[in-house]
């Protein structure tokens, strides 16, 4: 199959995007019919998607564009982590001064996850290969420090009486809440460990139906995969861990007290 | 400072608490609480008792005034030594995972076989129950064994959080008894309840709050003629 054989098979036009929209009016239906009170989201979320990614397809395409500079590509980038960082804060607003920490989290990631990618040469260093990798690195980053932060949160939250009961005791809070931190780390990272165990079983991840959906070889395809999952595994670890070492830190003082946890 | 603050347990001087959205929950609190007898700290629900109590432990801090200990500001003690020289009884007990003796062991964790027994049966328990599951244990159960924990790091006085009211009257009674044998110990109680009758029972002297601040601070016959306790 010549590549332009495979950019007709997935240039799928206004009128598939249309069709398959046709779905979300299912959903709709479902939401209407069992008084779920979705209705709008369902279809706010869907407008603003399809606008995000229009316009981040105009945008990636004056980023590949021949001629370039790559430092635009590194923008990018830096902004995607930047909102991914306000993103974490807006999940989380009981904890005071999450924006540096979110954003040094979700910038560790991508550092070494990217470092590993380009530095050894995986891909080359292009904007066709960075922009891409880097939005998964950082969005699944994004989703695991959520889930770290409001985990800790929430346990810490729902187990205050015996985080308490360990400080009355004289113990120092690392140790008095260890039990909830390890708790809160396990949850953050399961989903990703369950998604890497059910690949290729369960889902084809995007990457590679991205690529066999262009033409590429399967075995290729899964190889490209296969990096870019361990990468990922990786990546959720250091921003997980590496955001609650840091609201841990904040979220009791240098005298072992919990802070109040109530959302502002 | 006179020399009988230096004698109290805990002395407070114009201490106040404000919470970070503002609620005045202690204000202008100037108190003794003595060494040598039990304080029961009596008023509504929402009155700052349990706050007034956790600022001993400090598991809270003044925003307002200084609280001393023996004469020294609590913010010049190290808090982690100081909490194990006051203990602190919840009102809910709350029982670590692991065995009563792995319960034991987090606030001693020297603590052995023949220690953990003293403060078994210290409290009223049988040293039989050290190898159960903590959360095994009845309420009644539950709460001596956080008094026997607390008992563990040899501190000079318990602050107790309501500690009955979660438990039914026979449990209640029981902890009464055991605050009796406590003060033999030479334990010092400074003891939070809403129960006027308990704290006719078991105070010597009574503190009454009301709206965050101490309307009444005097020996439980005075509180009685002056009709803080009924």
């Amino acid at each position: 199959m010549s590549s332009t054989e495979a950019l007709d098979a997935i240039a799928i036009g206004p009128q598939g995007v249309a069709l398959s929209a046709l779905l979300v009016l299912v959903a709709i239906a479902v939401s209407w019919r069992r008084q779920l009170g979705l209705g709008r989201s369902l279809l706010q979320s869907s407008v603003r998607a399809l606008g995000q990614l229009v316009l981040v397809g105009y945008g990636l395409r004056l980023l590949l564009a021949e001629g370039t500079s790559l430092w635009w590509s590194v923008g990018w980038v830096v902004f995607m982590v930047l909102f991914a960082g306000w993103t974490v804060t807006q999940r989380a607003v009981e904890v005071p001064g999450l924006l540096g920490l979110a954003v040094a989290a979700t910038a560790a990631t991508a550092v070494v996850t990217l470092g590993v990618i380009f530095g050894l040469g995986i891909f080359p260093l292009e904007p066709r290969y960075l922009v891409p990798t880097a939005g998964m690195m950082v969005g699944n980053s994004l989703q695991a420090a959520v889930l770290a932060v409001r985990r800790t949160v929430d346990d810490l939250t729902e187990n205050r009486a015996e985080v308490e009961a360990r400080v009355a005791l004289g113990q120092p809070w690392q140790q008095a809440a260890r039990r909830g931190f390890r708790r809160s780390l396990r949850d953050a990272l399961t989903p990703q460990i369950e998604s890497t165990r059910a690949v290729g079983l369960v889902f084809l991840p995007g990457a590679m139906t991205g690529l066999i959906l262009a033409g590429a070889d399967p075995l290729d395809a899964v190889l490209v995969q296969a990096a870019i999952m361990f990468l990922i595994l990786g990546g959720v670890a250091i921003s997980s861990l590496v955001i609650q070492q840091g609201i841990a830190g904040r979220l009791f003082t240098d005298d072992d007290r919990l802070a109040p946890l109530t959302r502002r | 400072m006179s020399h009988a603050d230096a004698d109290a347990l805990f002395a407070f001087e114009g201490v106040g608490v404000t919470a970070s959205d503002g609620t005045r929950v202690l204000h202008d609190v100037n108190l003794v609480l003595p060494a040598d007898r039990t304080t029961v700290i009596v008023g509504p629900s929402g009155s700052g008792k349990s706050t007034l109590l956790r600022l001993c432990n400090r598991l809270e801090v003044a925003t307002a005034g200084v609280v001393r200990h023996h004469g020294t500001p609590l913010l010049e003690l190290d808090p982690r030594a100081h909490r194990r020289r006051v203990g602190m009884v919840f009102q809910r007990p709350s029982p670590f995972p692991g065995t009563v003796a792995d319960n034991l062991l987090v606030a001693a964790p020297d603590a052995d076989a023949a220690a953990q027994r003293d403060v078994m049966e210290a409290v009223g328990l049988p040293p039989g129950l050290l190898d159960r599951t903590a959360d095994a244990l009845s309420g009644g159960e539950a709460q001596r064994m956080c008094i026997a924990r607390a008992l563990l790091t040899g501190p000079e006085a318990l602050l107790l959080d309501e500690p009955t009211s979660a438990l039914d009257e026979d449990a209640r009674d029981e902890i009464e008894e055991l605050a009796d044998r406590l003060r033999e110990r030479g334990v010092t109680l400074v003891w939070v309840t809403h129960d006027q009758a308990q704290a006719a029972r078991r105070g010597d002297h009574v503190v009454a709050m009301r709206d965050g601040t101490v309307v009444f601070s005097g020996h439980v016959a005075q509180a009685r003629e002056a009709g803080v306790l009924s």
